[in-house]
């Protein structure tokens, strides 16, 4: 291209640049464009990568480049923009996707709740066979209190209200069921770490409460809210698991494509752990500590709500979906 | 024989995305560095919004402010406490979506998210980004983050592993520079390679180095301008040779 030609193509094409850079940012906020508008968008595009090659050749390295190359990748992102339909996507997510994921984590689900069995099993020996070492799992407040006959649980609601309480115990328990998912990225390890710790805190805490005969009570205040809680940390524990067995056995074409394709998967999981959380949090705030409410009321809401989690987690709850295969 | 109509693949910071016309697209990819301007930008935002909201409306609900005993009624834990916390630790979640990849910390860095494929990243990678927020802040001021964007030829954290977003650097500077270059190539004798070099020493003039910019602008008037060597260009003033320089970029040819 001569000087003159180069110069001739500069001053035609760089408002027509600027005037598209505008277009793009215009279009990129907004949430839809006409048939007319995505045409014209197409034909742009076209264009800006007709002149990003004539620039790459001619003037490598420029400032004129270095814009065509950002208003070129603009447009590549607004023709590549998937459709939005967030409603349907969120329908098809519980109805289908996450039912099919659970059905995918089965295996390590299995384990997973092995694990935290063994645990539970583990911590309660433990604590039978050498009481003092419950100074390891409970504050020093707690175990005098049991020591002196009362739960810890006993005087919650006259120190903090039940609405603040929930709140407290359900952004808690999500950000734990979030950490057993991501601590699977360390092989998997850190989440049978976090599984294995709270099976021995619960096994531990029955058996302490047993010598001083507050573990029913214990079972009492666990048991409204306990069933489904416990089941969701083993999910995001199993969801966990996933995550590292796709680093240590990528099924992508590589150990990144692979960890992020579980990722984005089993993510979806965990939006539903923590709805269901968020229930959790608010019985335990409102029916486990208050002393109204009988033990067969507590066993009744808790088996109820874990009924729930299981339809919710099938699919069943929202009506029979269509099975699709976990990928 | 290479294609110079595409990007040449030796620079390990630049990120090609392959385009169905068959011209690649090329980012940069922001470096630790900038992750971490952005970042701490962010950071004394999402601080001093929190704390703001926080002891304004403990200022309303108590009559003081005070971090120190206030009663923990249900007034002050859902109006100034929770929303405080929910401030600074949803800030990245909330804005990364609502502004598609960027957050005014990123803004002011000149750097934003993107998808693998090129496109803004969806509201669910970008959650998930932030979920893994839990472990790249291990085991404390996101040193695993850190160690991440270190260590990786793409300056990842993990929850950009996790989420495949990739942090790249907005070149909109150069966008703006297009607007007076059509104006000077319609007039100027300068061939377009000349025309982008002035064009972007003028644009970035105020950015420059108050000495720096003067010796740049002496050297291309020396290299461009036949008629500059019989000036006392060491005399002049600064305003004197960037007049030139703009007289150069509308003409081709600096006036006497």
């Amino acid at each position: 291209m001569s000087s003159d030609s180069s110069r001739a193509w500069l001053a035609t094409r760089a408002p027509i640049w600027r005037a598209l850079a505008d277009t793009g940012e215009r279009l990129r906020l907004r949430r839809r464009a006409s048939v007319d508008e995505a045409l014209r968008t197409l034909d742009n595009y076209r264009g800006l990568a007709r002149d990003l090659a004539t620039a790459r050749q001619q003037l490598p390295g420029s400032g004129i480049t270095a814009a065509l190359e950002s208003i070129y990748a603009a447009f590549h992102a607004l023709i590549n923009r998937p459709p939005r339909n967030t409603r349907a996507a969120i329908a098809v997510m519980f109805r289908s996707e996450i039912p099919a994921i659970v059905r995918s984590l089965r295996q390590p689900l299995l384990w997973v709740s092995l694990l935290f069995t063994l645990s539970v099993a583990a911590g309660w020996l433990l604590i039978r066979t050498y009481p003092k070492l419950i100074g390891l799992f409970a504050s020093e407040k707690m175990i005098e209190q049991v020591q002196s006959g009362h739960l810890w649980t006993e005087d919650i609601l006259n120190i903090t209200p039940s609405s603040i309480l929930s709140v407290r115990i359900f952004s808690n328990n999500i950000v734990v069921s979030a950490l057993a998912f991501c601590a699977g990225i360390f092989y998997g390890l850190g989440t049978f770490y976090l599984i294995a710790l709270n099976g021995l805190l619960l096994g531990s805490a029955f058996a302490f409460t047993r010598q001083y005969g507050l573990d029913g009570e214990l079972l009492n205040f666990i048991l409204a809210h306990g069933l489904v809680e416990l089941s969701i940390i083993c999910l995001a524990g199993a969801a966990g698991t996933a995550l590292g067995e796709s680093l240590i056995r990528p099924s992508g074409a590589s150990r990144r494509e692979s960890f992020q394709q579980c990722t984005a998967r089993s993510g979806k999981l965990l939006v539903l752990c923590a709805l269901l959380l968020v229930g959790c949090g608010l019985i335990e705030g409102f029916i486990s500590p208050d002393p109204g409410f009988p033990f067969i009321s507590r066993l009744i809401i808790g088996v109820c709500y874990w009924f729930v989690m299981w339809a919710a987690l099938t699919g069943r709850l929202y009506g029979q979906a269509p099975r699709i295969a976990a990928t | 024989m290479a294609d110079a109509t595409q990007p040449q693949p030796a620079d390990p910071d630049r990120y090609v995305i392959s385009s169905a016309t068959g011209v690649d697209v090329v980012v940069t990819l922001a470096g630790t560095g900038s992750r971490s301007y952005a970042f701490v930008i962010d950071w004394h935002i999402r601080l001093l919004t929190a704390l703001a909201w926080f002891l304004c409306t403990a200022l309303l609900i108590n009559g003081r402010i005070a971090l120190r005993g206030l009663a923990p009624s249900k007034t002050y834990v859902f109006v100034a406490l929770l929303p405080a916390i929910a401030i600074y630790f949803l800030y990245h979640p909330i804005l990364e979506i609502a502004m598609r990849g960027r957050t005014p910390g990123k803004r002011m860095a000149g750097v934003r998210l993107i998808a693998r494929g090129g496109g803004a990243p969806s509201a669910g990678a970008l959650l998930m980004r932030n979920v893994f927020r839990l472990v790249d802040s291990m085991p404390a001021f996101y040193v695993v983050g850190l160690i991440g964007t270190l260590i990786s030829s793409q300056h990842l954290r993990i929850g950009d592993l996790a989420a495949g977003t990739l942090l790249i650097f907005d070149q909109d500077r150069n966008v703006k520079s297009l607007t007076q270059l059509g104006a000077f190539a319609a007039h100027s004798k300068l061939d377009a390679a000349a025309l982008d070099l002035l064009n972007d020493v003028l644009a970035r003039w105020n950015e420059l180095d108050a000495s720096n910019r003067r010796d740049l602008a002496t050297t291309l008037l020396l290299r461009l301008d036949a008629q500059a060597k019989e000036l006392p260009l060491a005399t002049l003033t600064e305003e004197a040779v960037k007049s030139r320089l703009l007289a150069l970029l509308s003409s081709g040819a600096a006036k006497p």
